[in-house]
């Protein structure tokens, strides 16, 4: 990872923040737009967990982080709080691999 | 001020909130050592970037050998959440230019679920700032036990490596309870499995977002404002 990379991030960071908060204000967004936008974490959360679940570098693969990630969504649908759920997901996929 | 009780327990919430984020802040340390950024980048990404989910998907697109260009696009876009928060929070922000600009860089997902779950004006600038702050505090600690405990381990060794998607499990969670935002998560969530055989690595995470469409149609019924990561 680079610096540059590190401080391109913060400043686009920054910038939503102060764009929403301090520029637009009150003004108010298309609601179309304020609709697709509250979308976003949804539809990039969901493909951010099946990548980090099923990828194997340019293939599926299936091994102890689907157990281990199938067992945190068990978790966070029983309502479990974040940490808790986290937790349950590394402790099973490492329990998958010290057994396999 | 603190001797009204409510708020002596808004703060309490607020605080103990925080300190949570900070056991969640420790997992990012490691992921993030451990896909290749050093301690200071770790820490620095921390300080200067400050919104969890951001940081988590940059990490994880690196971490598992993507471009600087993709693992930056899917960050910024879920950076951008946080402007439409501070669109939900400037109401009740008031104060000078200095304030706000400060106010900024504190407006996440906690600061502004905290903020939005009160009833009256003063509570609600109180949430914002002490969640905001214990936030601050607390993810910027975790992260440096993290990275450091996180050079002296192998990740995969404690399945580490399946923490950032039972993290952002949990987050999603509370999101599918609405149909929009449902069917939104698994066409990204297809989208993303359909790709990933066939395009470098961070773009399906990126093509994920076509789940946002979804937004276009009118809604039938009113349903609540914006959807909030409590």
């Amino acid at each position: 990872m680079s610096w540059t990379f590190v401080f391109v991030l913060a400043g686009s960071a920054y910038f939503f923040k102060v764009l929403g908060l301090v520029v637009v204000g009150d003004r108010e967004l298309p609601p179309v737009l304020s609709r697709c936008l509250a979308l976003i974490p949804a539809a990039l959360l969901a493909g951010i967990v099946v990548h980090d679940t099923f990828n194997g570098g340019r293939e599926l693969v299936l091994d102890a982080r689907a157990l281990g990630v199938g067992a945190a969504a068990l978790a966070a649908w029983r309502k479990v709080p974040l940490i808790g759920v986290i937790v349950i997901g590394a402790a099973v996929t490492a329990a998958v691999r010290a057994l396999g | 001020m603190l001797r009204d009780s409510r708020m002596r327990q808004v703060i309490g919430a607020c605080v103990t909130l925080g300190f949570a984020v900070g056991v969640f802040a420790i997992a990012f340390g490691v992921s993030s050592v451990s896909a290749g950024a050093s301690v200071a980048q770790t820490c620095a990404m921390s300080l200067l970037v400050f919104t969890g989910a951001s940081q988590f998907s940059a990490v994880s697109v690196i971490g598992s050998g993507g471009s600087a260009a993709s693992a930056f696009g899917g960050a910024a876009l879920l950076a951008a959440r946080n402007g439409v928060y501070g669109l939900a929070m400037s109401r009740h922000l008031r104060g000078s230019l200095g304030t706000r600009l400060v106010a900024a860089q504190l407006t996440i997902d906690e600061s502004t679920a905290m903020a939005v779950a009160q009833d009256d004006p003063e509570h609600r600038r109180a949430a914002f700032w002490v969640t905001g702050i214990s936030v601050y505090v607390f993810w910027n600690t975790g992260t440096l036990i993290g990275a450091l405990v996180g050079t002296a381990i192998d990740p995969r060794t404690y399945g580490l490596d399946a923490a950032i998607p039972a993290a952002f499990v949990g987050i999603l969670f509370p999101l599918l309870r609405e149909r929009v935002p449902r069917r939104a998560a698994f066409t990204g969530a297809l989208v993303c499995l359909a790709l990933i055989p066939f395009t470098a690595v961070g773009v399906p995470i990126l093509c994920a977002t076509v789940g946002v469409l979804f937004g276009i149609p009118e809604p039938a019924e009113t349903v609540g404002s914006s959807e909030v990561v409590a």
